[in-house]
């Protein structure tokens, strides 16, 4: 499977996909130091976001998840690109600050809606987001 | 898809092309790369700022912070700051390592030197901070966000950390999303009158309404019908911090109450709604019941002021208060202008005396205040609820303000259940 989409900051990554069904927000549901899904209630609790090319519909919460996902990149437990279904002005940001700071950044990419939908049949999958595709399964 | 391009005023590319590193050029930088992620046409001049980046979640926040100070950043609209991790006034209470506090304080102090105001609150407008009815603002912390917009008609967008020190410095938000008039009419009709009249009339419904609000509508707007009159600043307050906290609710119309809902036709912007929600009387019953991690047994603890207790709140809290101190440690967590007000009215010696602990510029979701030892919880807070068991480790039982106060004296659950049954 491939998907075109908008990189809102473009890049590399590749490693298995982690489709959230439900959406997660990152302060109070992701231990930065760790890289874990810290929230109990979120049916993917205590699975890492660590090298996985994490898709989800749209970011919910606290708009401090920018943050968490800055911490995320400085003590190398982010996941290893982003795939989201809506324009999302918390996320990505963590990584333009990241990259003010010289810390690693990561690919997030912008698809449908429809395509996170799709995602889900593909959950963990290989895959590499590069620019504007996401590619899935081994090639 | 495609991006569309983004037009900036001479001014703003003069800055954005400035020769020497600057915080303007790197904040501008920032919210014209957002503003092109988001899709704006231009950027809107802002009134104010309130910032959720002053607490501390790592050290790159600080390194961010210090950076913008050291790159010479000074805000060029009235800036309020939300909450830090430490409690100010009560350094003691905090159990952080030292490194954590350390950092915590540079961070703090980093937004003090930007030219921020050292307000320490997530209810900047039980401080003074209030935007006028259509005035652009950006404002982070997801509660303040929904009360701007929602309660007071002023227009600001979720602003994440970063983001809100960065329109601050320039002054500039990108003009998308709520900034716009055609984007703020609702197009989801909540039509609560399935409820008992009588609920919709508590404190306690607003939390639980707040949950479902989110919980069903996601980031879409919401039109509620059907609450009553005299519904209150500090109700529609808790109702807009469940919201943010279990959907992405930013903005929400009452009917005949907030500013840009004098009636149902005006709130739709005169357009047809998408869908009519009805919350039925055992989905809300069952929201409830979701806001706690038990319901009976023993509790270790009480926590109200999610968002910061207002002086009304403390006014109710005060008659509700027994003779005989708490049986466990009871937390009120406000802001420093409502503490000072109760100390220099002389009652905080009435709320220490039963034992109430009050949490100044910080709470006890957001920074480690309750006993080490766990245990469970109870609350009135959809927001404090909803983060507990993540951020503190303890289980949580959700009650009324009224059933806080029973269940501290007992140091078990104690809760009036008739108005859910």
């Amino acid at each position: 499977m491939e998907l075109k989409g908008i990189p809102l900051y473009r890049g590399w990554g590749e490693g298995r996909l982690l489709v959230l069904g439900e959406p997660l927000s990152f302060w109070g549901g992701v231990d930065p130091e760790t890289g874990g899904i810290a929230d109990p209630r979120h049916p993917r609790h205590g699975e890492r976001l660590g090298g996985r090319i994490l898709v989800m519909g749209h970011t919910i919460g606290s708009s401090s998840s920018s943050a968490i996902m800055l911490e995320l990149l400085r003590n190398g437990t982010a996941p290893a690109g982003v795939v989201i279904g809506r324009p999302d002005a918390i996320l990505v940001l963590g990584v333009l600050v990241a990259r003010e700071l010289g810390y690693p950044a990561i690919p997030f990419l912008r698809v449908e809606e429809e395509d996170v939908k799709r995602l889900r049949e593909v959950d963990g999958q290989p895959s590499t987001v590069s620019g504007s595709r996401l590619r899935v399964g081994i090639l | 898809m495609s991006q569309r391009p983004l037009h900036l005023s001479s001014q703003e590319k003069a800055v954005l092309a400035g020769a020497a590193d600057s915080a303007q050029k790197l904040a501008m930088g920032i919210v014209v790369r957002m503003g092109k992620i988001l899709g704006a046409s231009d950027l809107v001049r802002i009134a104010s700022a309130h910032i959720d980046g002053c607490l501390y979640h790592g050290d790159g926040g600080v390194e961010f912070a210090q950076r913008l100070v050291e790159l010479g950043g000074r805000v060029s609209v009235p800036t309020t700051l939300n909450v830090g991790a430490l409690d100010l006034l009560n350094p003691g209470r905090i159990r952080s390592s030292a490194h954590r506090r350390r950092m915590a304080l540079r961070q703090m102090k980093a937004y003090q030197d930007l030219g921020c105001q050292p307000t320490w609150t997530c209810a900047p407008y039980q401080s003074g901070h209030r935007p006028a009815v259509g005035e652009h603002v950006a404002w982070g912390e997801s509660n303040a966000v929904a009360f701007a917009n929602s309660v007071l008609g002023a227009r600001t967008n979720r602003y994440g950390d970063f983001m809100d020190i960065c329109c601050a410095l320039v002054g500039r938000a990108p003009r998308t999303g709520l900034h716009l008039e055609d984007k703020r009419r609702a197009t989801v009709v909540v039509d609560t009158t399935a409820l008992s009249k009588e609920l919709r009339e508590q404190d306690v419904f607003f939390p639980v309404l707040g949950t479902w609000l989110g919980r069903a509508v996601g980031n879409r707007i919401p039109v509620v019908i059907g609450l009553p009159e005299t519904v209150t600043e500090d109700q529609l307050k808790a109702m807009g911090a469940a919201a943010a906290s279990s959907g992405a609710v930013g903005l929400f119309h009452v009917e005949g109450v907030t500013p840009e809902a004098p009636d149902l036709e005006t709130a739709l912007g005169g357009a047809v709604p998408e869908t009519i929600l009805i919350p039925r009387p055992g989905e809300l019953r069952e929201v409830r019941d979701a806001l706690s991690t038990t319901d009976s047994g023993p509790i270790h603890a009480v926590a109200v002021g999610s968002p910061h207790f207002s002086l009304e709140e403390f006014r109710k809290l005060e008659v509700l208060l027994p003779t005989a101190p708490f049986a466990v440690p009871f937390y009120v967590c406000t802001g420093r202008s409502q503490y000072r007000r109760i100390e220099e009215e002389g009652r905080l010696s009435r709320f220490e005396s039963v034992g109430v602990r009050i949490v100044v510029d910080t709470c006890v979701v957001v920074t480690p205040i309750l006993p080490s030892q766990g245990g469970v919880l109870l609350t009135n807070s959809g927001k404090f609820a909803h983060y507990t068991p993540a951020t503190t480790g303890y289980g949580v039982v959700f009650g009324s303000l009224e059933d806080c106060v029973r269940s501290a004296v007992e140091a078990r659950v104690t809760r009036d259940e008739s108005l859910w049954s």
